[in-house]
């Protein structure tokens, strides 16, 4: 694939996942502001969540959206303030895609798993 | 009678002087390009400056004014120089030739690398095309077309000061307007010349080609629909 079809390509990406975060922040904050109106203990969150499936979808996308669209946001950022271009920047935000997206599985599988408190 | 202190830039080259301070008697509805006239007639008749038509047809005379590119014919001191300072410069992101002309060719060079070409798919035998005013491809064309290539908004761009490969907004909003035309045939290789690092998807919607756009064009808003297209492109393999 030439370097013009993936920068096209990573741009629509880029703008797909935009949305998707524009939604799925306004839901997380929506949802902090509200959750913490009575007093927030880490017992009551699990409690939410732990057993949830539609809490461990919801975050599952919100991980996925990051990882897709924070490397390529760095990515071009790396590119234009160090004129790194190629194979070896598209790997490294590869590998950063990966790590984010296993950190943040890790994270929704810890508060969503497991039996409700 | 009321003067006006005006710092212009002279040099170029090894030639550089740096900005040169001279005095020019205000006239009322004077423009910064009859400042310029003035010291060059006037004052010092080695003054190098560009213009053509004064009236804000031909793009030839702009220039950086008190920090700004705009075309000196159409704006006038007091518009500018309410403080009484006026400072002119050649235009940014351009190598200078001599004074307050810059180099344009690799303004308009980029025009060519982005297939700024019409290419006809009818030859002189055929019908006149017939493309309706209330076509959308139509609408699309008629917002940019109007561009004189003057480089106000290349100066004014900052994609374009720190990646000298950018294409810039001008020679992106002409593949844009050749992209709408649905009597061109190179669309393919256009969108293609236009993706990447140096094309479109370069630009940080910054919108200072848009605020400074002496014809109130929008290239920010061509660049954002080559992105769209060079997107569905890369989607269908017309980009590979």
């Amino acid at each position: 694939m030439s370097a013009r079809r993936t920068q096209s390509l990573l741009w629509l990406a880029q703008r797909t996942s935009a949305g998707v975060l524009a939604l799925c922040v306004v839901v997380h904050l929506v949802t902090m502001i509200i959750a913490v109106r009575g007093g927030l203990t880490a017992a009551e969150i699990l409690g939410r969540t732990r057993g949830s499936f539609a809490w461990a979808a919801f975050y599952a996308v919100f991980v996925l959206a990051v990882a897709i669209h924070a490397p390529i946001g760095v990515r071009a950022i790396v590119a234009e303030t160090r004129g790194a271009h190629g194979r070896g920047i598209d790997a490294a935000m590869l590998a950063f895609a990966v790590l984010l997206l296993a950190l943040g599985l890790r994270a929704v599988a810890a508060v969503t798993m497991g039996p409700a408190s | 009678m009321n003067m006006l202190s005006v710092r212009v830039w002279r040099g170029g080259g090894a030639a550089d002087r740096g900005f040169v301070t001279y005095d020019v008697p205000r006239q009322p509805a004077q423009t910064v390009l009859d400042v310029v006239t003035h010291i060059q007639r006037c004052v010092d008749p080695t003054l190098a400056y560009r213009f053509a038509c004064r009236v804000g047809m031909c793009g030839s005379c702009a220039m950086t004014v008190n920090g700004r590119a705009r075309w000196t014919c159409r704006t006038h001191v007091e518009a500018v120089a309410g403080d009484g300072r006026l400072e002119i410069a050649p235009l940014a992101n351009l190598p200078v030739i001599r004074d307050l002309v810059t180099d344009m060719r690799e303004f308009f060079d980029k025009w060519a690398r982005a297939k700024g070409q019409f290419v006809p798919t009818a030859t002189r035998k055929d019908e006149f095309a017939t493309v309706a005013p209330a076509a959308k491809e139509r609408l699309a064309v008629d917002a940019a077309i109007e561009c004189i290539g003057c480089g106000v908004c290349y100066a004014s761009c900052d994609v374009v000061g720190w990646n000298r490969d950018y294409l810039g907004p001008a020679a992106l909003n002409r593949a844009w307007t050749l992209i709408n035309d649905v009597r061109d045939g190179a669309n393919a290789e256009r969108l293609a010349a236009v993706a990447g690092d140096a094309g479109c998807h370069a630009c940080h919607t910054h919108q200072s080609c848009t605020d400074r756009c002496p014809k109130g064009l929008a290239p920010t808003a061509s660049i954002a629909g080559l992105k769209r297209r060079t997107a569905l492109a890369a989607l269908t393999g017309a980009i590979r």
